[in-house]
């Protein structure tokens, strides 16, 4: 089986990773920033798979599996936030809420 | 009867503490019982106190009460030193004392505050006492800032006239002034010998530099010169008379303004160690007692001619002191704390008889309406001038004639003490004069001058005294050595009495009232009545430039620096609260650039 090498892995981890960094920083819809974050643990969790398999370590499988369902945690909590983002202010736009400010 | 010494200061105190505790308690009869009583039981036992003194042959007695202040090293005693000076000045401040508190009884009966008028007065005997009968000059320093701070709160007794109140600061301010000087002398004193007892002091064999021991001596002065309103520090005793006028004959006259004698009497073996202090001391007792008696020529109000006579006196006194007639110099406290605490208290009665009018101008033909006031004025004055026979006369005989001889003193300062004698034969004729002759300028009813015998009674002791006291005979031998009795030129003894006659006759000439008198207002004599300027300079000199800085520093310098902390901060918090603009993509932005510079600046210093 043709290996691919680890490098090109974690060039992909920081691909997948500034993608997402810029994706939360540009938009200004919730939702997009939230799927943005999504890519960005995304990143982290492969990180720890290559780790795993450079290292021949089960943990990184391990810590795959907190990262994941802590996504998934993460985005229920997430889109209720947006339910109730919708019907204070009508719409996603996060500058909208600056309401706390100095 | 020596061991029941602690017994003479501790009585005033305890009566004052009681008539403090109890204010408002206590009928004025009571007040005035337990005042006038307390000062009667510390006489009475002074008196016994002495007797017995003098048949031990006037041998030193040192009581220790207990261990006031346990210093390491230097442990301090409260105790009590009994010699003939200290005896002396215990039966004058008893004494007298105890008479003008009986007068003072009269005197401010029906005075709704008289219960405190008796604390602060029983608590100055108590001060006083305190301030001759210490064997430390720490206790002597507790006294003397207790009388100081009795004769502030006496002379701003009736603090509702705003004019009482200054010159109760002022005097405070004024004799403050002394008592720092004091107070650094007494540090360089312990520093030098160890020790602030004073027998320990006095006694040292310890070489100690002659600059040191110069400067000790002449802080030492300046705190007797503003105790005793002396040249330059006098200006506080005639604004003192603002206090009721057993407090000015009490503590204006017969006893605290001494306070500076009794101190220079009590430390004279330091000061003949020092060349030229005593020269010092001469030169300004002759000064203030001319230029006292010229700022007297010009009063109008009586109170404050006899405040300038009593500077004057003193004056002599520390001529005496200066002319090493320490015997003399004491021997005239004594007399003069007779007899000006006789014209004071005279001075009173014809006060309180005018309705508190104090001018003499508005006084005049008293001799017909009050005859016995004025006969006791009259005595009075005739002790101040030094008539032969009365009891100024020998006290003021004995310093002139020593002034004459002493290596510190000499012809020169002589013939200013004759000087001084004239103008007080002046001045004082001139008082009675005006006061007691001529046409009476006031518009009172016979029905008003109806002699009450409080006011006579305690007068009849200090008449006797005035006239007599000059036969007293006080021997100082143990403290000062042996009475050294000059023989001088018959002319140099008599001139005195000679130039008091003349002064006698120019005041009659100038002032016996043949018509209304009025006051005269040139340019003169507007500058004697003012002290010959000294409020004026002094003004000039120390409260003016005083004020000015304050009108100058009114925003306070150093504030600055602080408004200048508190306006950093806030232009700080200005400027970084325009980051939190409340866009959370901007703190995140923040957030990931912070990490950047910290994950930068790792791989960077590694």
């Amino acid at each position: 089986m043709m290996s691919v090498p680890i490098e090109h892995g974690f060039v992909l981890v920081a691909l997948l990773w500034a993608i997402g960094l810029v994706g939360l920083l540009s938009r200004k819809n919730t939702l997009f920033m939230l799927m943005s974050m999504e890519i960005m643990l995304n990143a982290g969790a492969l990180a720890f798979i290559l780790a795993g398999s450079l290292w021949q370590q089960a943990d990184g499988q391990v810590i795959y599996i907190l990262i994941l369902s802590i996504a998934a945690a993460e985005v229920g909590l997430g889109l209720a936030l947006l339910i109730r983002l919708r019907q204070h202010i009508g719409d996603l736009n996060i500058d909208k809420l600056d309401e706390m400010k100095g | 009867m020596h061991d029941l010494l602690f017994l003479v200061p501790l009585f005033p105190l305890v009566s004052s503490i009681v008539l403090l505790l109890l204010a408002g308690r206590l009928s004025p009869m009571l007040v005035a019982l337990l005042g006038v009583g307390s000062m009667g039981l510390a006489a009475i036992l002074t008196l016994l106190i002495g007797i017995e003194f003098m048949d031990m042959g006037g041998e030193s007695f040192q009581q220790v009460l207990f261990n006031w202040l346990p210093i390491a090293g230097a442990s301090l005693n409260f105790g009590l030193h009994l010699d003939q000076l200290s005896l002396v000045m215990m039966g004058v401040i008893t004494g007298v004392g105890w008479m003008i508190h009986w007068y003072a009884a009269a005197y401010m009966f029906g005075d709704k505050d008289v219960q405190r008028f008796f604390v602060y007065m029983n608590l100055f005997v108590f001060a006083m006492l305190m301030l001759v009968l210490g064997d430390s000059l720490v206790l002597l320093y507790l006294g003397w800032e207790g009388v100081g701070l009795c004769s502030f709160l006496l002379i701003g007794f009736w603090q509702h006239k705003a004019d009482n109140v200054v010159a109760a600061k002022k005097a405070f301010i004024v004799t403050r002034v002394g008592d720092t000087a004091m107070m650094i002398g007494l540090l360089i004193l312990f520093s030098e010998f160890g020790s602030l007892h004073i027998n320990t002091i006095v006694e040292s064999t310890v070489q100690v530099s002659q600059s040191n021991l110069w400067l000790a001596c002449i802080l030492l002065v300046g705190g007797a010169v503003g105790k005793s309103a002396q040249l330059p520090l006098q200006t506080w005793l005639p604004d003192a008379m603002a206090g009721p006028t057993p407090v000015s004959a009490l503590i204006h006259a017969a006893t605290m303004v001494t306070a500076g004698v009794y101190l220079i009497a009590r430390m004279h073996p330091l000061f003949l160690q020092v060349e030229g202090i005593l020269n010092i001391v001469a030169w300004i007792g002759a000064l203030t007692l001319v230029l006292a008696g010229i700022a007297a020529l010009a009063q109008s109000d009586i109170k404050r001619i006899l405040a300038y006579s009593t500077m004057s006196q003193i004056g002599y006194m520390f001529l005496g002191l200066g002319a090493l007639a320490f015997d003399a110099a004491i021997f005239h406290l004594m007399t003069h704390a007779f007899f000006k605490a006789l014209l004071f208290l005279t001075a009173g009665s014809i006060i309180l008889k005018m309705h508190h009018q104090q001018d003499i101008f508005k006084m005049g033909g008293l001799f017909r309406s009050l005859p016995l006031t004025s006969t006791f004025l009259l005595i009075g004055l005739l002790a101040l001038v030094a008539f032969p026979g009365s009891s100024g006369f020998f006290s003021k005989e004995a310093i002139l004639a020593a002034t004459y001889e002493a290596h510190t003193a000499g012809p020169t300062l002589w013939w200013i003490g004759v000087l001084g004698a004239f103008l007080t034969s002046l001045y004082s004729f001139r008082l009675l004069f005006i006061v007691c002759f001529g046409p009476a300028n006031h518009d009172l009813k016979e029905a008003d001058y109806k002699p009450s015998s409080q006011f006579v009674v305690p007068l009849l002791p200090l008449v006797t005294l005035a006239v007599i006291g000059g036969f007293i005979s006080l021997d100082f031998s143990l403290v000062f050595g042996p009475a050294h009795h000059p023989h001088l030129p018959l002319w140099i003894e008599w001139m005195p009495v000679a130039v008091a006659l003349v002064g006698f006759i120019l005041a009659w000439v100038l002032y016996f009232p043949r018509r209304s008198m009025q006051p005269s207002d040139g340019v003169i004599s507007r500058f004697c009545r003012d002290g010959l300027g000294f409020d004026w300079l002094y003004e000039r000199l120390f409260s003016k430039p005083l004020q000015l800085f304050a009108r100058i520093n009114k925003s306070d310098v150093i504030d600055h620096f602080y408004h200048f902390v508190g306006w950093f901060n806030f232009s700080l918090n200005e400027i970084l609260v325009i980051s939190q603009n409340g866009k959370l993509r901007w703190y995140l932005f923040g957030t990931l650039a912070g990490c950047a510079l910290m994950l930068g600046g790792l791989l960077w210093w590694r």
